[in-house]
């Protein structure tokens, strides 16, 4: 992660030869650091959360059953299948080893059942979710915050602060009912929940909907998967779209107050033009925060699910909630934890590639 | 001798800010000829920059000319409105900054930016590139220096990418705002022999805005000194240095520490004046240890004490 | 006795008279008459409406009328007094929360800012990692394993924000031991305990309330996310994002104010908190500048 920031020009080979091998090996080298500070992170929630679900006071297994009538030899013979009656230390290194191979157990409700199987099996859903939620809060904000930043101080500039402001602080579940109570109930112009419709058959390769409908050919299928998503998708945008708006207004506004836009007029450049090399250099830090956020997507995200009947991981870790399914919230908790630190991985690459100044 | 290449007349800036009206430039008027290198000299906060910058019409917001002509190449500058006064902006007039590392988009090759200047001003592709090697050589870099990013430069080369951009149109007039301050010493040399060359190949006017009287002194042709916003006294180098008349002129001379003389310099005394509220009559007489009743009440007309040499201060002008 | 009021009279003159100029006044301003309406509802509930909120006031799902402003629900409970009783739950649990992450997060800061070296390492360590974390996930877990109840909510709330209140203290402190006066204090042999205390404490002040604020606007949403995920307090204890929950399996049917209502409330309360922070943050940059 050596950022040379000001180094003499040396020459050496060609250009693009160096160029092209700076940026190989600079790579992999910036790959692996970032991937391994991912394990601390990972490691530290798990063992937060094993404490919390395994340590602290309270019988999983009776929170589970309940007290009533369970003779107390086959209480044990529950633990004992379930490996809680090692100690815990032994208890913690062999979950940990267990999910190093990618097993997170099975289900403390349906015996039997593959937690790693049941999260594969919701993961795409979520991903499909986060991704267009993503994509639609990047829109809104990005677009807001650039004509804030253009109209800057006038009454567009304030409108658009405060709308910025409040929709941050809007409640995902009750923006999700009412974008129902008003597009699927009033208007019926989409459905209310889902994510296709029931009697749509698609043959699904990735599990994402949309990508398998195009990939099959599937007209009907499509239309209905895009339909399903549009409404969980705005809820989660427009709710994370605030704190981009507020950073692209900002950044935007730094930048064309800075020495080289100035250069620029003193040199002839078309405004428009300008304005595209202020952007430009305005959006840098708005992708670092997009990393930063996508731990606040992830939370939103089960939320969303929740409200639309979405069959992500989030539902998938409210229906175990209801449960009380120790290993599988463990399970879903290890995954999120993973998913944001490579997450943090890909944006420091795209941080990298948009911004020369940083070599790795 | 030829027609001036730079003509300002009368020139006025004002900052209308929430403080009130900062009288930035009063009643300027300086030109300059063909590979003519004028220094605009003063302190900091007396005005020279904002002269510079309306050399572009480029003066930033809150501030406005008031009044006033700045003729490039029998151009008007700050009578052209919109694409007409950003096609003059790099064609006839250009400028260069104090701060190298400011200055050039640090996420855009500098290549490129030279390169986008030409585009710009509609150069055809292929002659604009081969232009930016051309103009990239002429200022002593690498061909292949293009190609880098500002951060990869140290700051004498990224100055001379600015320059590059800047004379790529091969513009009248240049205007360079400090353009060593930030540099170290022997880099200056070598920035200040470029603008020199620069200035006799090309023969364009360089318009150099300096708060250093001494590097005025060794490279200008002719020197403008500048206080409080008004050009209080003009004329070709050697008649400036050598037989300066106006006091501010001659106290800053002196402030100068000159490593042969035994003199210790001398520092001027007071403070240059709060352009919101300044001075009545001529700007100078609080600190002026000539002042005389006169001078606080009327502001002096410039006048032409020998040819070409003129001097704005009651003691050579008469009422 | 009296050295506490004088230090509490000092605090308040610093909240009070708002030394906010602008725009930042008009903001602090707008988020207390929200705020303070909504402790107002919660204070005197009783006077508000005539109902029990877990009684049944009339018949199941009355649209809005004189007699229930807010409509009733499936077991024709008064909306607007669910909405009243459960401005209590939500506040007492963001309180609490706040409070709570307060009393772990800002010593830890301090003590992490103040010494440095090992402690804060691992300290920061894991403050990065649960705060890097889906917020949301972490206090749902937390609040399975504690089980569902008031006091666990809030405990697992508050969990979540205490790397909030330990980063911006660590923070804090760091820039101000740079500053002379602690280099003075300390050369003057003042304990360490009362350099931090009354030394630095007071002048991070302003930024524990902006934090405050923000804080709480955030746990305000989290508080209704468990609620509405029945991990909050059980019914029938009126409680707003319960309530929405409620709500969401009559949606088709239309019955809007069962959702309209207890949202728009959780959502005001949080935009209130958040005004205020934004307003007062407004004056720290001021005061920073």
């Amino acid at each position: 992660m050596t950022r040379i920031n000001t180094y003499k020009y040396v020459e050496c080979c060609s250009d693009e030869a160096r160029d092209l091998r700076w940026l190989f090996m600079g790579l992999l080298r910036y790959v692996a650091i970032r991937a391994a500070l991912i394990i601390p992170t990972v490691l530290i929630l798990y063992t937060l959360v094993f404490i919390v679900l395994r340590i602290l006071p309270g019988d999983p297994v009776l929170a589970v059953l309940g007290t009533k009538n369970i003779p107390p030899e086959q209480l044990e013979q529950i633990r004992h299948n379930l490996g809680l009656d090692k100690p815990y230390i032994v208890q913690y290194f062999e979950y940990l080893w267990n999910v190093l191979h990618g097993d997170f157990g099975t289900s403390m409700i349906i015996s039997g059942r593959s937690i790693t199987v049941d999260l594969l099996e919701r993961l795409p859903a979520t991903v499909e979710l986060a991704v267009a939620g993503l994509l639609v809060s990047l829109l809104i904000g990005v677009s807001t915050g650039f004509l804030a930043a253009v109209k800057r101080d006038t009454k567009v500039d304030l409108g658009l602060r405060v709308f910025g402001a409040v929709t941050y602080t809007l409640f995902i579940p009750w923006l999700g009912l009412m974008f129902q109570l008003i597009f699927a109930v009033w208007l019926r112009w989409l459905p209310a929940s889902g994510r296709i419709d029931p009697d749509v058959s698609l043959r699904t390769i990735t599990g994402f909907y949309i990508l398998d409908s195009i990939l099959t050919g599937n007209i009907d299928a499509l239309r209905s998967a895009l339909s399903h998503i549009i409404l969980p998708a705005l809820t989660l945008g427009l709710v994370l779209s605030g704190p981009y708006t507020r950073l692209v207004r900002s950044n935007l506004i730094k930048a064309l107050e800075s020495n080289y836009v100035f250069a620029y007029h003193a040199r002839g450049v078309r405004s428009s033009k300008i304005l595209l090399h202020a952007f430009r250099n305005a959006l840098i830090p708005v992708v670092t925060y997009a990393g930063l956020q996508f731990a606040l997507l992830l939370g939103g995200a089960v939320l969303t699910e929740t409200t639309f009947d979405w069959p992500g991981i989030g539902t998938y870790l409210v229906e175990k909630v209801g449960y009380r399914d120790y290993p599988a919230i463990q399970a879903v908790v290890i995954v999120f934890a993973f998913f944001v630190g490579v997450i943090s991985l890909i944006v420091d690459l795209i941080y990298a590639l948009l911004d020369p100044r940083i070599r790795y | 001798m030829s027609e001036p290449v730079l003509v300002v007349e009368n020139l006025t800036v004002y900052y209308y800010t929430l403080k009130g009206i900062v009288r930035a430039v009063e009643e300027a008027s300086l030109k300059a000829y063909k590979g003519d290198m004028v220094a605009l000299v003063g302190e900091s906060g007396s005005g020279k920059s904002t002269l510079g910058y309306s050399l572009l019409n480029l003066v930033p917001p809150p501030g406005r000319v008031v009044k006033g002509r700045v003729i490039v190449g029998g151009v008007d500058i700050l009578s052209l409105r919109g694409d007409e006064l950003r096609r003059a902006r790099g064609s006839l007039v250009s400028m260069i900054f104090q701060d190298p590392f400011t200055t050039l988009d640090p996420v855009r090759r500098v290549g490129d930016q030279i390169l986008e200047v030409l585009l710009e001003h509609g150069v055809p592709l292929e002659e604009a590139k081969e232009r930016v090697v051309e103009v990239v050589k002429a200022v002593g870099l690498s061909e292949r220096m293009a190609k880098a990013y500002p951060h990869q430069l140290s700051g004498g080369q990224r100055q001379r990418i600015s320059i590059a951009a800047a004379i790529a149109l091969k513009p009248r007039v240049l205007v360079a705002d400090e353009p060593t301050t930030a540099l170290d010493v022997i880099v200056q040399k070598q920035i200040m022999d470029l603008l020199d060359e620069i200035r006799k190949t090309t023969g364009m006017a360089i318009i150099l805005i300096t708060h250093d009287i001494a590097l005025a002194a060794e490279r200008a042709s002719r020197i403008a000194v500048m206080y409080a916003g008004r050009i209080v006294e003009y004329g070709p180098k050697s008649k400036v240095i050598e037989n300066p008349l106006h006091p501010y002129t001659r106290a800053l001379l002196q402030s100068v520490p000159d490593i042969s003389s035994s003199e210790w310099p001398k520092p001027i005394p007071g403070m240059p004046p709060d352009l919101r509220k300044p001075p009545s009559g001529c700007r100078f007489h609080p600190r002026c240890p000539l002042a005389m009743k006169v001078c606080r009440e009327e502001n002096p007309g410039m006048v032409e004490v020998e040819p070409e040499h003129y001097v704005s201060c009651w003691l050579y002008a008469r009422r | 006795m009296e050295v506490l009021g004088r230090t509490l009279a000092r605090i308040l003159a610093k909240i009070i008279p708002l030394r906010v100029s602008g725009r930042g006044r008009i903001l602090v301003y707008t988020g207390l008459v929200i705020v303070l309406a909504v402790i107002f509802m919660a204070i005197a509930a009783p006077v508000l409406t005539p109902y029990d909120p877990t009684r049944r006031a009339g018949r199941s799902f009355q649209p809005p009328s004189w007699e229930h402003p807010f409509g009733t629900n499936n077991l024709g409970y008064d909306m607007w007094a669910r909405i009243v009783y459960g401005a209590r739950t939500i506040l007492i649990v963001v309180f609490l929360a706040i409070a709570i992450s307060m009393a772990i997060g800002i010593p830890l800061g301090l003590l992490s800012g103040y010494y440095g070296g090992g402690i804060d390492r691992a300290l920061s360590m894991v403050m990065d990692a649960i705060y890097a974390f889906p917020s949301l996930v972490l206090a749902i877990s937390l609040a399975v394993a504690l089980g569902p109840s008031l006091f666990n909510a809030a405990i697992a709330i508050a969990v979540i924000y205490v790397p909030t209140y330990f980063r911006m203290i660590r923070g804090q402190v760091l820039s101000v031991k740079e500053e002379l006066f602690i280099e003075v204090a300390k050369a003057l042999g003042i304990p360490t305990f009362r350099i931090i205390f009354k030394h630095i404490l007071p002048h991070i002040l302003p930024t524990i309330m902006v934090v405050f604020s923000l804080s709480a606007a955030d746990a305000v949403l989290t508080e209704a996310a468990l609620s509405y995920l029945g991990l909050s307090v059980q019914p029938p204890t009126p409680d707003w994002g319960y309530d929405l929950y409620k709500g969401k399996g009559f949606v088709l049917s239309g019955y809007w104010w069962l959702i309209f209502f207890p949202g728009l409330m959780i959502t005001l309360l949080a935009v209130g908190f958040a005004l205020i922070g934004e307003g007062l943050s407004e004056r720290v940059r001021r005061e920073q500048l």
